[in-house]
């Protein structure tokens, strides 16, 4: 896709002569240097796992949170530039809570999910901008239309997904997910897997230190978006690394 | 307002009061929940001052396809309140991708009729049917206050009757349990009520849409009239 040098790059709101809109391409490589995101719908939640590379021994555990709580019933991850996904988080509560004081009621994931990708595509098309650097998961619960999952990349396109992957190892969690028979898997099952699919997809020799971090929204959690408790998280941790081993074991044993 | 009247000249004390003074319902309006929906109820009457400037009146207006509100207080400010809500929810719904729910209009309602409480006369039952919650009742009185009740009455002819529905309302009542409870409070606000009369306006809104119904002035229950 190189372009350098072609001039057609230099604005958000140029197209070049073969109808492609450069700034938009570069947003998107920039989601594709982070750690990867996956998030997974299952039949009674949603799940959010993130690879958090840690760039600086002297950070803090748990600084730069990659999910958020946009409402108590809805969660998100995202990756990309952290400082431009913040903003869109920004703009996800703002529009949460106008909606709350509006209509008197939870905002409904898919409506939150196209007003995002509006504010985002928004971006791509005047000279004085440039688009958000960040692709953003959406997920929720309830009873009645049980789980729902959207993503918005940075060209403002949003579509529902069962799994979806950002970032870096995008393509082989993609991979990873089709294996699984997702709607048939409970929240519990299924942040097991996300986990388990973010260990399998970290490069250990590119990136040496991460932080695994989960969020969940379903039926367990009545239908409220939080940080998986530390229990479930060890839980989790263990059987995301000793999976990892026995695929490694049996993968030494092909050879 | 009425109090914008006030101050005239003798020359309106020349000229009978309907030409003057604003056209209101003074109303009786109901709404019941019952498992499944909604029933909803209003005399005919709209009058201007003592004149009846329309006997035959539908206060029962639709907001959307399962979403109505009973207006009583001016008829103006509840027709525009009506039309503003119906303009916001129509939008809504196809933001949305499906029918908005009635906490949506209620609240709609509300936002209105709390603003600009100062200018208006408007007390509104918003009451309909959605997938999540069902029938529902929502009471939007004078100030602006909006609140979910398992049936509301108002408009004038409901302080008649507030003994009566307090010792006739019992909880789990089916839907022509609920028509008759509406018909009889109906009826006995409408005869003490000098604002309210006419026929009675029912609406019975489900899952499938909303039935109307009109019972004639003569086809009213009574009871005693002494």
């Amino acid at each position: 896709m190189s372009s350098i040098g072609t001039g057609y790059d230099l604005s958000a709101s140029q197209f070049s002569p073969d109808g492609r809109v450069f700034q938009v391409e570069y947003a998107q490589k920039a989601v594709e240097n982070s750690g990867t995101a996956v998030a997974l719908r299952g039949k009674d939640g949603v799940v959010f796992a993130v690879e958090k590379l840690v760039t600086s021994k002297l950070y803090e555990a748990g600084a730069n949170r990659r999910i958020f709580n946009i409402d108590t019933h809805i969660g998100m991850a995202v990756a990309g530039l952290l400082a431009d996904s913040r903003q869109i988080v920004e703009t996800a509560r703002t529009e949460a809570s106008n909606y709350r004081a509006e209509y008197g009621g939870n905002i409904p994931v898919k409506y939150l999910a196209d007003r995002v990708a509006m504010y985002k595509h928004a971006y791509t098309l005047y000279s004085a901008v440039r688009p958000f650097g960040c692709s953003v998961a959406l997920g929720s619960y309830d009873e009645i239309d049980g789980p729902q999952l959207f993503m918005v990349d940075p060209s403002g396109v949003s579509f529902g997904y069962l799994g979806c992957a950002m970032g870096k190892a995008r393509q082989a969690a993609k991979t990873e997910m089709e294996k699984l028979k997702l709607k048939d898997m409970t929240c519990m099952e299924l942040l097991k897997e996300a986990a388990k699919i973010i260990y399998v997809v970290h490069d250990e020799v590119k990136d040496k230190h991460f932080e695994l971090e989960l969020g969940w929204v379903g039926a367990v959690t009545q239908g409220r978006h939080q940080k998986v408790p530390q229990d479930v998280y060890a839980e989790v941790e263990r059987y995301a690394k000793s999976a990892l081993e026995d695929d490694s074991d049996s993968g030494n044993d092909d050879m | 307002m009425a109090c914008m009247m006030s101050n005239m000249s003798t020359l309106d004390a020349l000229s009978p009061d309907w030409l003057t003074s604003e056209h209101s319902t003074g109303t009786s309006i109901m709404a019941v929940e019952f498992d499944g929906g909604v029933v909803i109820g209003a005399d005919s009457r709209t009058s201007t001052g003592a004149y009846v400037a329309n006997r035959v009146t539908d206060k029962l207006t639709k907001i959307t396809n399962h979403i109505y509100c009973c207006r009583s207080g001016s008829a103006a400010d509840t027709q525009a309140i009506a039309d503003i809500v119906n303009y916001h929810l129509e939008f809504h719904e196809v933001q949305l991708g499906e029918a908005p729910l009635v906490k949506t209009a209620a609240s709609v309602f509300q936002e209105l009729c709390y603003n600009y409480r100062d200018q208006l006369t408007a007390g509104i039952i918003c009451a309909g049917w959605d997938r999540r919650h069902g029938g529902q009742v929502f009471n939007i009185p004078l100030g602006g206050m909006c609140v979910r009740q398992p049936f509301a009455i108002g408009g004038s002819g409901s302080t008649y009757v507030f003994g009566f529905v307090d010792s006739n309302f019992k909880q789990g009542m089916n839907q022509d349990e609920c028509v008759q409870f509406v018909l009889k409070t109906l009826a006995l606000a409408m005869s003490r009520d000098g604002s309210s009369g006419g026929v009675v306006r029912l609406g019975i809104i489900t899952e499938d849409g909303i039935e109307r119904r009109t019972v004639l002035g003569n086809e009213l229950p009574r009871f005693y009239e002494g």
